[in-house]
């Protein structure tokens, strides 16, 4: 899948997950940059990237994903 | 909100969970504020998150307590001063089987795994006690879903030492409790989580990461089920289904069809369905739910429909039956007025998207289920949580027929041209005394129920009724009237508190199914009575306006209290004079509980 693409569509889950629609997600975005992402957030945020791009990631993947760049990585590799 | 009602998209939910509360928040609707403290053995963050959608979507606003992560037994054992000070309106117990710590080891005999079944559970009684004790307030527990794998498969349902064996036996124990203490109910997490896959339920990972004892996208759906006990407990459930006909209780249009026509029996896999739901909403009676038909036909087929041989329901089931060509959202609001309920209290069932969405638009408050197709109609309603028993009094086993004799007694007032000789053929008689304990918990029931002839509509739980019929410092009334056609049961409540010479109405509500029956003032009569044997001089009434509550605006003016102040929110205070009253009632014989004696 084009990571164009998947970009955009994070981005929609993003906004949504947040609740603000100014937000726009780069593959450096980490969760100092959202003021909402904090450990909580991050497990709804999780939930609803593997929902839109029907992935399951599993726990290692979660644990090793630094930044939205590596979270699209992976979504690249296996997204349907 | 549609979003929010049953079967909803539990996916959506948690991407927009922030948007909906904003969405809720801003409606303008008046809510029931409470406040509820959460003791978790894992997280429940999100438990909580969704947990207030439910509600405020079911009209109540919720304040919560959350416990430090995993801190239930230290926050029922030992509250800290910001929980006393908080003082919560319900406790939540959310454990689960990640948190039982004595199961039993192969080597145990059966009496070892006794002992340890009896060390856990009597940890938990052991916190609600305290809890009671504490707070005076319901208490939700978890029961205990079984354990996601099995040492001993299958052998370990039925072996004393499985996992599984030893989360039913707990769960019996809790049940026990349960069934022997008022205000405390049991959240089925163990039928939740089989519902929605124990497979999936119960994924590790979420444990191991985030210390979730379920998988975060089930928390919807349990949340929701959650919320279903908390607006039971504090009065919101529904009163009334009103049904279609063609279609939604049998297969078919008995207009075109004919009687014969209709599908409806044992004779196709589609007749059967509609047998089965129809053999469901006859049971909904047995639990206190109004039936009631709201279809577009003429009367006469309506009735010859109900009245098929294959059928479960009978005409007699219903209270109302409105088989007519006016618009369904008139329909509805009439059966409510009727009836003497909002039009909120109501649930319609209807097959046709287009007339359910009607309603929806046209009567706000109004439930509509999904009733897409017959085999799911039992589901969505159940499931739904509707008509959630929590409360299960002997009077919701007879509320059907008290509405039925109330039919009855509007076509006998048709009959009589003089009011007073109406009430006076209607053989009235009440019994007005002290409370007493079989009463006790129908009394909380009217308390968190009646919100028109309510003056202060002030709400207790059944814990803070045990309290106040406890102690002496109140004058209390209740009132049961029976007349030739039925008994309608405990209808009115009165609680004054002793201040000096002095007593302070807290309470004063009627059920308004004996609306104009004169049994206010024979509450009256009975009020003075007892005022006057404790010394009191004066009666203080209070009325505090809310949206549903007009109706009483001037009752204390009508009984012969003398206003003696007024605020600008409306709130009004009254007061009488006890040494000069003079009975009212001449219509009800008045008897005391000694009559119910025998």
């Amino acid at each position: 899948m084009d990571s164009k693409v998947i970009y955009q569509r994070l981005n929609k889950v993003f906004r949504d997950v947040f609740d603000d629609d100014d937000i726009t997600v780069n593959d450096k975005t980490t969760a100092n940059d959202i003021e909402d992402w904090d450990s909580l957030e991050h497990i709804t945020l999780m939930a609803a990237v593997q929902k839109e791009f029907k992935v399951k990631f599993s726990m290692g993947e979660i644990a090793s994903m630094k930044n939205v760049g590596e979270m699209v990585h992976i979504i690249e590799k296996r997204a349907k | 909100m549609k979003e929010l009602e049953y079967p909803f998209d539990s996916d959506y939910i948690i991407k927009k969970k922030k948007s909906i509360k904003r969405t809720l928040l801003a409606d303008g609707k008046n809510r029931l504020k409470k406040k509820i403290a959460v003791f978790g053995g894992s997280t429940t963050h999100d438990i909580i998150v969704y947990l207030e959608l439910f509600l405020l979507d079911q009209g109540i606003e919720p304040e919560f307590y959350e416990s430090e992560y995993s801190q239930y037994w230290q926050d029922s054992m030992f509250p800290s001063e910001e929980l006393l000070n908080f003082s919560p309106d319900l406790v939540y117990i959310h454990t689960t089987s990640r948190n039982i710590v004595n199961y039993p080891s192969m080597s145990d005999s059966k009496e070892q795994s006794e002992e340890k079944l009896e060390r856990e559970y009597s940890k938990f009684e052991q916190m609600w006690k305290k809890i009671t004790e504490t707070h005076h307030c319901p208490i939700i527990q978890n029961n205990f879903e079984l354990p996601f794998y099995r040492l001993l498969g299958n052998k370990d349902c039925s072996d004393y030492r499985g996992r599984s064996n030893f989360v039913g036996r707990l769960n019996q124990l809790f049940y026990e409790y349960s069934q022997n203490n008022d205000g405390f109910y049991i959240n089925d997490i163990n039928f939740i989580s089989s519902s929605y896959g124990l497979r999936r339920w119960s994924d590790p990972s979420y444990w191991n990461m985030y210390k979730y004892a379920m998988c975060t996208e089930a928390i919807p759906e349990f949340s929701f089920n959650l919320s279903n006990i908390i607006k039971s407990v504090f009065g919101k459930n529904k009163k009334a289904l009103a049904l279609d006909l063609d279609n939604t209780l049998w297969g078919g249009v008995v207009g075109d069809d004919g009687v014969d026509g209709i599908q409806i029996g044992q004779e196709t896999g589609v007749s059967q369905s509609y047998y089965e739901f129809q053999n469901y909403v006859k049971t909904l009676k047995d639990i206190g739910v109004i039936l009631t038909v709201c279809s577009k036909n003429d009367h006469e087929n309506a009735v010859a429909g109900l009245e098929h041989p294959e059928g479960a329901l009978k005409p007699d089931d219903f209270i109302i039956i409105k088989a007519n060509w006016e618009n369904k959202d008139r329909n509805i609001v009439e059966t409510a007025n009727e009836l003497n309920i909002f039009p909120d209290a109501v649930v319609f069932a209807d097959d046709n998207p287009a007339e359910r969405e009607i309603v929806r638009a046209q009567v706000p408050g109004v439930a509509v289920p999904e009733m897409d197709s017959v085999e799911n109609y039992i589901i969505n309603i159940d499931r739904s949580g509707f008509f959630e028993v929590t409360n299960f009094s002997a009077d919701d086993l007879k509320r059907n027929e008290m509405y039925k004799a109330n039919a009855e007694r509007a076509a006998q007032m048709a009959s009589f041209s003089d009011y007073g000789e109406y009430l006076l053929s209607l053989d009235m008689k009440a019994v007005i005394d002290d409370f007493i304990p079989v009463y006790l918990q129908r009394i909380t029931q009217l308390t968190n129920k009646s919100n028109q002839f309510n003056v202060t509509t002030k709400r207790y739980t059944q814990t803070e009724m045990d309290s106040v019929f406890q102690s002496d410092e109140y004058v209390r009334l209740y009132g049961k009237l029976t007349d030739k056609f039925g008994d309608n049961g405990v209808v009115s409540v009165v609680i004054g508190k002793i201040n000096g010479e002095i007593l302070d109405i807290d309470l004063w509500i009627m059920s308004c199914r004996v609306l104009k029956r004169n049994m206010e003032f024979a509450m009256l009569d009975r009020l003075v009575e007892r005022a006057l044997a404790r010394g009191i001089k004066t009666l203080r009434g209070y009325y505090y306006p809310t949206p549903k509550n007009k109706m009483v605006r001037e009752l204390f003016k009508d009984f012969g209290f003398t206003k003696t102040d007024e605020d600008t929110n409306g709130n009004t205070v009254w007061e009488l004079d006890t040494g000069s009253y003079e009975k009212k009632n001449t219509v009800i014989t008045v008897e005391d509980n000694s009559s119910i004696a025998n």
